[in-house]
């Protein structure tokens, strides 16, 4: 009569984490004055995020109490050994819900010695693009998918030397025939309404171990500030159950769904009532005519890696061509049925891959549906 | 090599999260339950909402992909789930809820698996005779092989006898997963009414009522999705299949308890003796609605062995389990009290079975 085991193929971590142990220590008085932050940037691939920490001794209220730091830009692929001095500038302020307590994160973003972003650092010029077309007050709403891999590489709870049964059971499914790895999603999830992050839901997705949460409504800059912190966490939640993370957008080749980044937007004229549908379509207009240039912007290696995922297939628009429907997931645009009937809303992008800079594209979508500006 | 996770460690961790007081105080989890289109399987995802719902029609409306759950195609996929029942969430705690909703598709047309719709209609034109309800569910638990856990690998446990409410490590399998689910129903607000170990050994049984109306249809719906997802944190698969091993093995029911305000009064047992040959009359009917495949299910099942009646035939007597519908002794001794109709399948929609109950017996349809 075997014990009742919690099946998964998950991996402890080295013996150092063992839970008991790190307690003890981190509930350890910590004096009032003396707080915690983590740095955290986005490094040389535009796809990872690093993080280091330092102690300062009064609790910042807002990002700007914070100093500017700098890091080994040789270890990340953001800079030469010579010349590797990087800095971080503090841009937005997080509660640490590893850490608790007053302990703080904050994101960063990445300058050179001449105070100009770094080849990865796109938030500077989105939020200067923001700023400009700030009126429209633009909001976006980010659906996140991603999936579990154990240590090996392994999607997980996928069988050993073999696959699970065919997609259908598994999207928003229960049971632990249907869904692996639902702790960790319960734990980020509550992570990120901790430290303030706008998560929105989750669910279970298509492919078993894929899952998605979302992130928003966020208005102009808040939206990559936000999606990026919510990264962070995921990788750090999945860290202490054993998980990798990976954002590729197509994991498995074959008969298995992809990972996006479905973009949810609509600006001011898009939510009203009479104009609303008017500007919806509008907006479509114009994001048609610059199609090769949003597909490069959708992923870090302009549209290469959505070309894996971006078929036509598994509820994708093919990557040539340019589409939109209402209620239609094999569009490269999705125009909710609801919003059909309502006449006014907001329309969801389906076409950036689960790892693209969300900087990126809120970006080149305010550029292209918002102002004049045909330059690269 | 499949390595275990460390238990203790695990736990740990995701307590430490489950235990995190948001930023902000006013923001709760939503989790929305749904029926697919196999009619058989449930479906949820969450969404943060800022505010405590007070009744269902507090919350919006939302939607889902219906082309990945068998409801809907690519090109018209959107698909709306209306909350209709909520519930405290034994997962999530706190403030946080399920919410148990009906599917519409794009047209507001009914969406094909939402029997709960008509199944309301039917029961507030009866609402006058106090319909009562209680549903004997039961399923089975098995490993993630799909064998039945706990069964010897390649090989079968000593035949049925010592396993029915049976105690020891060698008479019941998987009790833990039975116990923590008779809680998390309990702190739910679910009306569980008992639970007992089952004739084949790792199956099981718990039963929801007495319900008045629709509210046993909702109460057994989220009965079922809290015990997928409770034996999801042990590891374990939960089947409603009615014959899961062919042979010498039990079948699994939803045994359906009924009575109406004038069975339970002094006398009732004319009434009891009444709806039993009214159901007599439309014994097909009801076959058919009382598995999501219009009896196909029920045929592996109801062979007239093992506690069953024979699916062709309709019969009914006091105290005998091979009848399609038993007249508990007690209530024949008492002169009133309620019957059971003994045929709906584990997989059944209860819907589906309550409608189809109030109509042949007290709307004469």
């Amino acid at each position: 009569h075997p014990k009742l085991n919690y099946r998964m193929d998950l991996t402890m971590a080295l013996a150092g984490s063992c839970k008991t142990t790190l307690n003890r220590y981190l509930a350890l008085e910590q004096p009032e004055d003396v707080i915690q932050i983590l740095y955290i940037w986005i490094d040389g691939t535009g796809e990872h995020v690093r993080a280091k920490s330092k102690t300062v001794y009064s609790e910042p209220k807002s990002h700007d109490d914070l100093e500017e730091w700098n890091f080994d830009g040789s270890s990340t692929g953001q800079a030469t050994g010579s010349d590797s001095d990087v800095f971080i500038k503090p841009v937005a302020l997080f509660r640490d819900p590893f850490r608790c307590g007053r302990n703080k994160i904050a994101l960063c973003e990445t300058l050179d010695k001449d105070g100009k972003p770094t080849g990865t650092n796109h938030r500077a010029a989105c939020v200067e693009m923001m700023e400009r077309v700030k009126e429209q007050r633009p909001w976006f709403g980010i659906e996140q998918e991603y999936t579990m891999l154990t240590d090996a590489g392994r999607p997980l709870g996928w069988p050993v030397n073999g696959y699970p049964a065919p997609q259908g059971p598994y999207y928003c499914g229960v049971g632990a025939n249907r869904v692996f790895g639902r702790d960790v999603v319960e734990a980020h999830y509550r992570a990120c309404i901790y430290a303030g992050v706008k998560i929105s839901g989750t669910n279970a997705e298509v492919m078993p171990a894929q899952w998605e949460y979302q992130v928003g409504p966020c208005e102009g800059i808040q939206m990559g500030d936000h999606l990026w912190l919510s990264r962070y966490l995921l990788h750090r939640v999945a860290e202490e159950f054993g998980v990798r993370i990976t954002l590729d957008p197509k994991p498995m080749p074959g008969d298995w769904n992809g990972a996006g980044a479905h973009c949810n937007y609509s600006t001011v004229d898009m939510r009203t009532g009479e104009k609303g549908m008017e500007a919806i379509v509008g907006a479509i207009e114009r994001l048609k005519l610059k199609h090769k240039e949003h597909i490069q912007s959708y992923d870090p290696n302009n549209g290469e890696d959505n070309k894996r995922r971006l078929t036509g297939r598994h509820e994708t628009s093919s990557i040539n061509d340019f589409s939109w429907g209402v209620a239609h997931r094999g569009s490269s645009i999705r125009v909710p049925r609801q919003v059909d009937r309502d006449g006014y809303g907001y329309f969801e992008d389906r076409r950036p891959a689960s790892n693209c800079d969300p900087y990126m594209v809120t970006y080149m979508m305010v550029k292209t549906t918002l102002t004049c500006d045909h330059s690269a | 090599m499949e390595l275990n996770f460390d238990d203790s460690g695990k736990h740990r961790s995701l307590e430490h999260y489950l235990s995190l007081e948001p930023a902000n105080p006013n923001l709760i989890q939503a989790m929305y339950i749904w029926i697919d289109g196999s009619g058989e399987g449930l479906r949820c995802k969450t969404r943060t909402v800022d505010f405590i719902p007070k009744k269902p029609s507090d919350l919006p409306i939302w939607n889902f992909d219906g082309s990945s759950t068998g409801q809907a195609t690519g090109k018209n996929s959107d698909v709306y789930i209306k909350p209709v029942a909520l519930f405290r969430d034994p997962f999530r705690r706190g403030k946080n809820i399920l919410v148990l909703c009906e599917t519409y598709n794009f047209d507001n047309a009914i969406g094909k698996t939402n029997h709960r719709k008509s199944c309301l209609e039917v029961m507030e034109k009866a609402a006058t005779t106090k319909p009562w309800f209680g549903i004997e569910q039961e399923y089975t638990m098995l490993d993630r092989d799909m064998q039945p856990f706990g069964w010897p690998k390649h090989g079968y446990p000593g035949p049925q006898g010592p396993y029915y409410c049976g105690v020891g490590a060698n008479k019941v399998y998987g009790r833990p997963v039975i116990e923590a689910h008779y809680k998390a129903c309990l702190y739910a607000g679910i009306k569980i009414a008992g639970t007992n170990a089952e004739v084949m050994p790792s199956q099981w049984e718990f039963q929801i009522g007495p319900c008045e109306g629709i509210e046993i249809g909702d109460h057994l719906w989220m009965a079922r999705f809290l015990l997928h997802r409770v034996a999801e944190d042990f590891g374990i698969v939960i089947t409603l299949d009615p014959k899961p091993i062919p042979g010498d093995w039990n079948g699994a029911g939803a045994h359906c308890n009924f009575s109406t305000l004038a069975m339970r009064e002094e006398g009732g047992i004319k009434d009891i003796k009444e709806a039993c040959k009214k159901l007599s009359a439309r014994h097909i009917l009801h076959i058919q609605a009382y598995d999501p495949h219009q009896g196909e299910d029920n045929k592996r099942r109801l062979t007239g062995a093992h506690e069953t009646a024979s699916i062709d035939r309709y019969s009914y007597d006091v105290a005998d389990r091979g009848a399609s519908v038993r007249i508990p002794r007690q209530v024949s001794a008492d002169g009133c009290g309620y019957l059971e109709d003994r045929r709906p399948s584990a997989n059944c929609d209860p819907y589906c079975v309550t409608e189809r109950l109030v109509r042949t017996v007290i709307l004469d349809e």
